[in-house]
């Protein structure tokens, strides 16, 4: 039952750069490590994070191992017209998790 | 690593021993907030960017699942957590009555787990007391901490106090010996810091995920090479109620994030 | 529900409830091995990856990580460039490598014109003291990079999982 935390301002004018951050709950397990009888853990990490917005790619990140746990992303985008910003984690063993947040610009 | 850090520290406690333990005053006792660089710092200040804010918001869920053979939840004795719980986690480890013994915020959870909602306890680190103790704990953020007020707890403080000083293990150290006489000083990399639990859980770098008091007790326990108490043991708790007691005053900063 | 947070503080807060399960791995007792480690080499074979033969000028490019790491498993990065985001003249990606990792690759971020300023912030493992290496590519074709040294520095007193 992975939490999300997704910050983006609630109205913004438009034109304006707005900062997006999220964060998602994962061990972020890297594959490189053992337990203590010597069996590899497997990897289990987000491979990729999108963010959409009314339905159009606008930020996009492939993560790698060297990504700590509960991955923190934040980024920027210009609020151009009201709409729903998408966001969308998918990782290893089938992880799928998706959030969304609405923005009105003014 | 572990044998770097036994070597590091007899080497700083080296010149130190066998100096009398001096308590820190009043004044001069900071935060391990005080501590961290200004990008860990930042990383506890921002609602957004604190991981620990996860484990919050499992936590505001599990505050609303009912559970156990009673089919209750935490909400439906306690309403709104924000009402109902504010200042608690600054009180606790508190008395309980039934028990004539001093319990910590995880087993007063348990406790409710067990009499109210007629449900198993949570294990010691389980994702869902650590959640339900970081909501708590941090609908006290900002307020003083008062653990160790009500007088019938003064034998317990007084023997956490006891085992605060007590040399301990292989490297035969007592928490008195880093913590009030050589917090400002550094063990290979770290801080030593003065040991003011103020903001437990935390969520810890080191861990990559929440921890208790009680686990960082432990792997403290087992950095000077003793047995490290269990989870929940009378003493466990006696130490976390005098070192709770010890930063009397202090703002608890729940859920915290530390190196 | 907004107690957790400053109402002045505009923020939405999502819980996710999904059907897969994470709860099992926190169980393990686990140790921390070096075996498998990127070297400069495959460092210059990743980025070779990704430019190609094309040159890759240095500047542009800023890489903010604190130069004294607290602790590796957790270090805030952020990047950016200093470069316009207009249709037709911006930074397409991002590319974060690492020297002395398991393997070099960090991170790629991908970027669009509506993005108005070219900056990602998050947060990397180090297994060591090591250079970080970002790599910006614009509309152009061109590359351009920056790379910082980060000392690492050891936990004093670490422990085995619970």
């Amino acid at each position: 039952m992975p939490a999300a935390l997704v910050n983006v301002p609630a109205k913004a004018k438009r034109g304006a750069v707005i900062e997006i951050k999220t964060l998602m709950s994962h061990v972020m397990e890297p594959g490189y490590r053992h337990t203590a009888a010597g069996e590899v853990v497997p990897r289990d990490i987000i491979t990729s994070f999108t963010c959409r917005f009314n339905g159009a790619e606008i930020f996009r990140a492939d993560l790698f191992p060297a990504i700590a746990a509960n991955p923190f992303l934040s980024f920027f985008t210009t609020a151009s017209e009201s709409g729903r910003f998408e966001f969308e984690w998918i990782g290893d063993n089938g992880f799928v998790a998706t959030a969304s947040a609405a923005i009105i610009v003014e | 690593m572990m044998r770097r850090a036994a070597i590091a520290i007899l080497a700083l406690l080296g010149a130190a021993l066998p100096g009398l333990a001096g308590e820190i005053g009043e004044s001069a006792r900071r935060s391990g907030y005080e501590f961290m660089s200004a990008d860990t710092k930042a990383m506890q200040d921002d609602n957004t960017a604190n991981p620990a804010m996860l484990s919050v918001l499992d936590g505001e869920t599990l505050w609303r699942t009912k559970a156990g053979a009673a089919g209750k939840s935490c909400s439906d004795c306690h309403g709104a957590v924000d009402v109902s719980m504010k200042g608690v986690a600054a009180r606790y480890p508190a008395f309980n009555a039934a028990s004539g013994a001093p319990v910590d915020l995880g087993q007063r959870v348990n406790l409710c787990r067990r009499q109210h909602q007629e449900a198993e306890p949570f294990a010691p680190e389980s994702r869902e007391l650590l959640a339900l103790t970081a909501l708590i704990a941090r609908q006290s953020r900002g307020m003083p901490i008062t653990a160790g007020d009500d007088p019938r707890l003064a034998p317990s403080v007084a023997h956490g106090r006891a085992l605060f000083m007590q040399r301990q293990g292989q490297l035969n150290l007592a928490c008195t010996n880093c913590h009030d006489d050589n917090w400002d000083k550094h063990l290979a990399g770290s801080a030593i810091t003065q040991a003011q639990p103020t903001g437990y859980p935390i969520y810890r770098l080191e861990w990559q995920g929440m921890g208790s008091l009680q686990r960082r007790l432990r792997g403290c326990m087992t950095g000077v090479r003793a047995q490290a108490y269990d989870f929940d043991a009378p003493d466990m708790i006696a130490l976390e109620l005098y070192l709770t007691s010890r930063a009397h005053g202090m703002a608890v900063e729940a859920p915290a994030v530390r190196p | 529900m907004e107690s957790m947070f400053d109402p002045s503080h505009i923020s939405r807060r999502l819980l996710l409830q999904l059907a897969g399960t994470l709860a099992a791995a926190s169980a393990l007792p686990l140790v921390t091995v070096r075996t498998a480690r990127a070297t400069p080499a495959m460092l210059a074979s990743a980025i070779r990856n990704l430019v190609g033969e094309a040159h890759v000028q240095v500047g542009k490019v800023r890489l903010d990580i604190p130069p004294l790491v607290e602790n590796g498993n957790t270090v805030p990065m952020t990047v950016s460039v200093d470069h316009p985001m207009t249709a037709d003249n911006c930074v397409k990606s991002i590319h974060i490598f690492n020297e002395k990792n398991p393997q070099p690759n960090i991170a790629n971020f991908y970027l669009t014109p509506s993005a108005g300023r070219a900056q990602v912030t998050t947060r990397i493992r180090l297994a060591d003291t090591q250079k970080v290496v970002a790599i910006a590519k614009l509309s152009d074709g061109s590359f351009w990079s920056v790379s910082v040294d980060v000392i690492v520095t050891l936990a004093a007193c670490t422990e085995e999982l619970p």
